[in-house]
């Protein structure tokens, strides 16, 4: 108090505080317990209300946990071995059902022999989407590559994989880790042509669809490199028309022929013996590759000034969101038949993709519009003012806001869209929830097991749904700008 | 209200050519009904520097924004640099990437560091290599003096300094005209000098710059005329001498004795 003159309210500060460190807060257990849990009368008795609600749940299930049997050939034995070890009445779980069948509940009917195939690429899709989820922190991605690398290589051998395929695996995959190591972007280049390994690993059959529709691509960038200089716009539309032609008509007589020519096919597999989380991953990314995309495009749509793309865009919208998913499941397996030329073969899981697709879009375009409109009008107006044309300034200042803004909705549609995926069950797929455990059930051993199948399964979503949400808010952290 | 501009003025090289930079003729404009800019006559020299002041709702915004057509106007013509605005989107993007703009809330992009800020638009619409992009930027930089924040984000800077990156984003496109819609309007009285500062260095090397503003010592020292509007229109226009010390309308008299009075 010396340098303040008591007697005046004037008041000069000679000498200026410095800066000190903060009082160190007082931690421990007990602190913590009565800050959080007893604070008040009102807080005590809620604690107690939430300890006797976790008490009531854990004594009802305990038991049932602890009597688990993991080693019987039906339910039937798996009771006897209840009763005779814990007494007559005792319940218990009956996880054998999961030990017996577990490849059905991941792999459906695909061919036993074969499972390394959707694991390799399993794996695959990790190597292709590290350098997408984690472009910037490196060390994550090393040590995703590196676990999927080892898991990938170890599940493949005991899956019985022939060498070939597992040389093959090791040198892709060992080959990621090595190549994020020293040149990174190359990664990317996996990313962009996993879909076509990935459909080839997944369904098998020739290698040469596969190549031809490289193919095609290339030649649509040669006619759009060609036009370039005589207008973008129409390079980009003759790139994407010759692309599309060469699809429809070229590629499949051409992969024939070349086929016949020099044979490059493994096994193919059907698409009904595909099912259970096989099945449920499979439509879930590439229904979550493909509604993002899509979902930007309607949102701009909708948002656009133009007015037949506007009223466009609105219809889409409002007519997806308005009908039930399994309507539009039951359009695809069904409706679809009626109207497409008879002996057409479309793939039903293709034709449930398209479907799962266009319903998250829709979803996907509100949640990408609620985070266009959270941007400030001056973005627009500064953009505009520099001189970037539209689709510029959406791709370099709009978007990028914008999709940070909707990451929570986003990840929220992709985790609804992925639990969707078990809805295939109602066109004759088999969902691991039912379609798989149905099929179990119907066998006389496992007739009358309910619980422990959907509890596994539904482990297995929550992991994988939970997975999504943590990832969501790693990259609200890593994208966050104020305080850096 | 108006800082008093105190250091002395280098008039070198502010100079006014013959060469027209922004020709604007019978131009007028409507939000819905409501009559917002009358029959707006302005001829604009290159190296000119003008002040545009005027109450709330006068107008004055939106006639500069209009001049990059961030605002559309309805009857008459806006020549930019030899452009006529019209709906023709090409002549649109051209005229933009001539003329800079300061807006109030700066309007920085959040997402990106000082210096990307600095450089997006020389890299994706003048197609300028991204080196030679963020040698252009950090020498600007330097110019409004945070060369040392390059590698920041806008939301860590002061309004001061995100105005002076606003000036330095724009300047970075080599524009032949700078428009100003009331750069310190959102700061503090101690940021507003560091801004003002930065114009008064860009007037001095001969930039042609519109400001709106209300920093009547900028307008004195540094404007060849000063602008007077009101209900949509012109009122008054003269050199900032005769402006202030011999206004004419008593519309302008009434608004110079409100906003010098105290």
């Amino acid at each position: 108090m010396s340098e303040l003159h008591a007697q005046t309210v004037s008041f000069v500060r000679e000498t200026m505080i410095p800066p000190a460190p903060p009082p160190t807060r007082q931690t421990g257990a007990l602190r913590w317990l009565r800050e959080n849990l007893f604070s008040g009368p009102v807080n005590t008795i809620l604690t107690l209300l939430g300890l006797a609600i976790i008490w009531f749940l854990v004594s009802h299930f305990w038991d049932w946990f602890a009597h688990s049997v993991w080693n019987a050939a039906s339910l039937a034995e798996c009771r006897q071995i209840i009763a005779e070890t814990w007494g007559e009445g005792a319940r218990g779980a009956c996880w054998a059902v999961i030990r017996e069948r577990w490849n059905q509940y991941l792999f459906g009917f695909y061919p036993m022999e074969l499972y390394f195939r959707p694991v390799m690429a399993f794996g695959f899709l990790m190597v292709a989407l590290a350098p997408v989820l984690f472009s910037e922190s490196l060390q994550i991605r090393r040590i995703v590559l590196i676990v999927s690398a080892v898991l990938t290589l170890v599940l493949m051998a005991m899956l019985g994989s022939p060498m070939v395929w597992l040389a093959f695996a090791a040198v892709v995959m060992i080959g990621a880790v090595v190549i994020a190591e020293r040149h990174a972007p190359w990664l990317l280049i996996f990313s962009v042509l996993y879909p076509l390994l990935g459909i080839w690993l997944l369904w098998g059959g020739s290698l040469w669809p596969q190549i031809m529709v490289l193919a095609s691509i290339g030649l649509g960038w040669l006619a759009w490199k060609l036009l370039v200089r005589v207008s973008p716009l129409l390079a980009m539309v003759a790139g994407v028309l010759v692309t599309l032609i060469l699809w429809l008509v070229a590629v499949g007589p051409a992969a024939e022929d070349a086929q016949r020519l020099i044979p490059l096919a493994i096994t193919a597999v059907d698409s009904d013996q595909f099912g259970g989380f096989l099945l449920s991953i499979t439509i879930g990314v590439a229904g979550i590759a493909l509604s993002l995309p899509l979902g930007i495009i309607l949102a701009l749509a909708r948002r656009s000034d133009m007015f037949l793309v506007h009223t466009l865009a609105v219809t889409f919208i409002e007519f997806i969101r308005g009908v039930p998913l399994i309507t539009l499941l039951f359009v695809a397996s069904l409706l679809l038949n009626y109207f497409l030329p008879p002996g057409t073969n479309f793939d039903i899981i293709l034709r449930v993709i398209i479907m799962v697709t266009i319903f998250a879009a829709a979803y996907m375009a509100e949640v990408i519009r609620g985070g266009l409109a959270a941007l400030p009008r001056g973005q627009y107006e500064a953009a505009d003012a520099l001189g970037l044309d539209y689709w510029k300034a959406q791709r370099l200042i709009i978007l990028p806001q914008a999709l940070k803004i909707s990451i929570p909705g986003i990840v929220s549609t992709f985790i609804g869209m992925f639990k969707d995926t078990t809805l295939v069950v109602f066109v004759g797929l088999f969902d691991p929830l039912k379609g798989v455990s149905d099929f179990v059930r119907a066998n006389f051993a496992w007739k009358g097991v309910y619980w422990e199948p959907f509890i596994f399964v539904g482990a297995i979503f929550f992991i994988i749904c939970f997975s999504m949400s943590r990832y969501s808010m790693f990259l609200e952290r890593r994208l966050r700008r104020e305080h850096r | 209200m108006s800082e008093a501009i105190t250091r002395d003025i280098d008039r070198s090289h502010m100079k006014v050519s013959d060469e027209v930079a922004i020709d604007i003729r019978n131009m007028n404009k409507w939000y819905g009904t409501f009559h917002v800019l009358r029959d707006i006559d302005l001829t604009v020299h290159k190296g000119e520097r003008i002040v545009i002041a005027g109450p709330s709702g006068s107008g004055k915004s939106t006639l500069i924004r209009c001049i990059n057509r961030l605002e559309e106007h309805q009857s008459g013509h806006i020549v930019v640099d030899g452009i006529e605005l019209t709906s023709d989107i090409k002549n649109i993007d051209k005229v933009r990437s001539e003329v800079g703009m300061v807006f109030q809330h700066f309007n920085l992009f959040p997402h990106l560091t000082v210096l990307e800020n600095c450089t997006l638009a020389p890299i994706w619409v003048r197609k300028v290599p991204k080196k030679q992009a963020e040698a252009t930027a950090m020498r600007f930089l330097e110019k409004v003096k945070i060369p040392e924040q390059a590698g920041k984000y806008p939301g860590q800077l002061s309004g001061g300094q995100q105005q002076r990156v606003a000036i330095a984003r724009s300047l970075c496109m080599q524009p032949k005209i700078m428009l100003f819609d009331e750069p310190t309007s959102a700061l503090d009285p101690e940021m507003i000098k560091e801004v003002l500062d930065t114009m008064i260095e860009l007037a001095e090397e001969g930039m042609t710059m519109l400001c709106v503003t209300h920093e009547m010592g900028f307008a004195q020292a540094v404007a060849n005329r000063v602008i007077f509007m009101d209900q949509g229109q012109i009122v008054e226009q003269n050199n900032p001498h005769d402006f202030f010390h011999n206004p004419k309308s008593e519309r302008t008299k009434l608004f110079l004795s409100q906003i010098l009075g105290h």
